[in-house]
């Protein structure tokens, strides 16, 4: 089965939309190459496991420099900023997050010719992880 | 005041072939405390977390990660790398006061 990514230009709350453009100097992210991993229903907000990956050979030529991760409905919406490297051989990493509420977690690359990708999941969460 | 990072906890393969990508999974203990909670008095608990996280390889930097309040408590990162020669990592944690907690593991390449 294929899960379609939802697009880039699906609605947002304001303050994704300037973090992301902060991130990008104003670039507008292509969708693809971006692929992101979350369970699609999380019981527990507290501790949600997530995987990036982006479609890049990794050589000093042409590889990932940075992947932001964003969520949308959190008190705030940033995540974690990963600096890649070519040494990694590939443009992956893992972490987990804290998921207050229902919402789509969004991911942002920019490769080292200066091009963003951008690729958003949703995660269905069912006891909020942002204390209260 | 700033919770104590604690203990380092760092896997990797015991031995890698020469050109393999390997999986680096670190995790280290922190309450990581978003700002956003309040205690039983109803005060503002003070935001504490591990900011940053930088992997050196012989000295060299191949992967760092700046850490919101979004992150988990004891934070868990998994970076690949690719296996070329033997050498030492250093894996570096930083918290909200800037205090650094660091663990260092070894390479092996058949």
């Amino acid at each position: 089965i294929t899960v379609l990514p939802r697009a880039a230009g699906a609605q947002m709350q304001p303050a994704t939309a300037e973090a992301i453009r902060k991130a990008t100097g104003g670039k507008e992210p292509q969708d693809g190459r971006v692929a992101l991993r979350l369970p699609p229903i999380a019981e527990n907000g507290n501790t949600v496991p997530l995987t990036v990956s982006v479609d890049s050979p990794m050589t000093a030529a042409d590889h990932v420099k940075t992947v932001w991760i964003f969520a949308d409905k959190n008190p705030t919406p940033d995540v974690a900023v990963f600096h890649l490297t070519p040494a990694l051989g590939r443009a992956q990493a893992d972490t987990r997050m804290r998921l207050g509420q229902t919402q789509d977690v969004i991911a942002v690359a920019q490769m080292s010719d200066g091009a963003f990708y951008m690729a958003r999941t949703e995660v269905k969460v069912t006891i909020g992880g942002c204390g209260g | 005041m700033a919770t104590p990072i604690g203990q380092p906890r760092v896997r990797l393969p015991a031995q890698a072939k020469a050109g393999e990508i390997i999986e680096i999974r670190t995790l280290i203990s922190h309450v990581m405390e978003t700002g956003q909670r309040r205690d039983q008095e109803g005060k503002t608990i003070p935001r504490d977390i591990i900011k940053r996280f930088v992997a050196k390889f012989d000295g060299q930097e191949v992967f760092a990660m700046d850490l919101a309040t979004a992150i988990s408590a004891n934070p868990y990162i998994t970076f690949p790398f690719k296996a070329e020669k033997p050498g030492t990592f250093e894996f570096t944690w930083t918290n909200d006061a800037g205090e650094e907690r660091k663990a260092t593991a070894e390479l092996k390449v058949a």
